[in-house]
């Protein structure tokens, strides 16, 4: 008859105001960072914010945020713990750091069972933080979660831009919000990039310098806002109106 | 404790089928719970009686244990899951996610963790009887 499962998935995020999802056609681009910034940076707007790392099999934000040693609570469901003003939720919890071989339909039941057993908060924004390309991880986000927005990632590459435009080109054919691409690791002034946003019609959100030093900042949350990636990232939440 | 949050998505899927097929009240409701999430029936059992609405009064609810057998993709190998084999922390992590036997559960002839759950996963909703 059915998996039971999909059926609660709305229910637990209901009470969650906007869902955007950090993704991008290739691996690489900096969504990782981008989410983990993000987050950062509406928990300092003063926003109710919950981060999910939805990249089973390389999960990396806890890296960048510097968590350990924090499990989430247990209460008729799974309660994401608070860490550095927000509610973070990794499969990292339960992997503690070995590997995490899975296929395919394995992500799905994994990501399944996450969303309907994870009881988040009164959130204003879930970010999420994605595997990249249009693989199940992605797949099933859109068909699970009602109103998901996409932030995409790319960088100048000619190679990273055409697989955002496949992405842009499928959201677009499934009428799933994209809230407009970000342009990171910029060398230079170059608007190849920006044109292109422009002509696929979506939200262009500016660009992120190349950080030669962001390396020293990881897993350090006050160095990672102090950054210039941070003051980019910030300006373009302006743009946004967060 | 996350078996509320199961019987929740079990009581929500089951309202939702009984509401399509037009049943007035559900008499029987079959589940099948697989072993490698290592669901405590006294828990879920409870939790079922205690998250069902009035359509759910006085119905019989049955649950099947489904063994977990898994099959090595590398060496095909097939071999029935046992959680005396792992110690408490993986098993835990295993019950609230059974892909996580992919970090924790190697098969027993080559060691790759590259197998296949053909069954005995998680919960599954096997049917719905009712009076219209
Ligand atoms: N603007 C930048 N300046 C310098 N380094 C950057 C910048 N953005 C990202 N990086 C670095 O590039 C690497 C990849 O970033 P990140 O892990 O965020 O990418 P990703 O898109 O999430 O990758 P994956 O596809 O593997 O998930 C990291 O080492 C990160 O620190
Ligand atoms: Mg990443
Ligand atoms: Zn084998």
């Amino acid at each position: 008859m059915g998996d039971p499962r999909i059926s609660v998935v709305n229910e637990r995020l209901k009470e969650i105001r906007n869902i955007i999802a950090v993704s991008s056609g290739k691996g690489g681009v900096g969504k990782s960072l981008t989410a983990s910034i993000l987050a950062l940076a509406l928990v300092k707007k003063g926003y109710n914010i919950g981060l999910f790392d939805l990249d089973f099999t390389s999960p990396s934000t806890h890296i960048i945020l510097g968590i350990e040693g924090v499990q989430p609570r247990e209460e008729k469901g799974i309660i994401p713990p608070k860490v550095h003003g927000l509610e973070y939720m990794s499969i990292v919890y339960y992997t503690s750091n070995y590997a995490l071989p899975l296929r395919g339909e394995d992500v799905s039941n994994a990501l399944i069972e996450l969303l309907s057993i994870t009881k988040w908060g009164k959130l204003d924004f879930l970010i999420i933080d994605m595997p990249p390309g249009i693989g199940d991880a992605t797949l099933d986000i859109i068909r699970l979660i009602k109103n998901i927005g996409f932030l995409v990632v790319t960088t100048p590459s000619q190679l990273a831009f055409e697989t955002v435009r496949k992405l842009v080109t499928l959201l677009k054919e499934l009428n799933v919000r994209i809230i407009g691409v970000v342009e990171n690791m910029k060398m230079n002034k170059s608007e190849f990039i920006q044109q292109q946003v422009k002509s696929l019609r979506v939200a262009v959100l500016g660009g992120i310098s190349f950080d030669a030093k962001i390396e020293k900042s990881i897993g350090n949350t006050v160095s990672l806002l102090k950054t210039s990636f941070a003051k980019e990232l910030e300006q373009t939440l302006e743009k946004l109106g967060f | 404790m996350h078996e509320w949050a199961l019987a929740e998505a079990v009581i929500t899927a089951a309202s939702e089928i009984a509401e399509k097929e037009g049943l007035k009240e559900v008499t029987v409701l079959k589940i099948k719970v697989g072993e490698l999430q290592q669901i405590e029936l006294d828990i879920l059992e409870f939790a079922l009686s205690q998250l069902k609405p009035d359509k759910f009064k006085n119905t019989k609810i049955n649950i099947k244990i489904d063994k977990a057998e898994l099959r090595c993709r590398v060496c095909g190998h097939q071999w029935i899951f046992s959680k005396e084999e792992l110690d408490k922390n993986s098993a835990e992590a295993i019950h609230f996610i059974p892909e996580i036997a992919h970090t924790y559960i190697k098969c027993p002839k080559c060691g790759s963790p590259d197998f296949e759950v053909l069954r005995g996963r998680g919960v599954w909703l096997e049917s719905i009887k009712g009076v219209r």
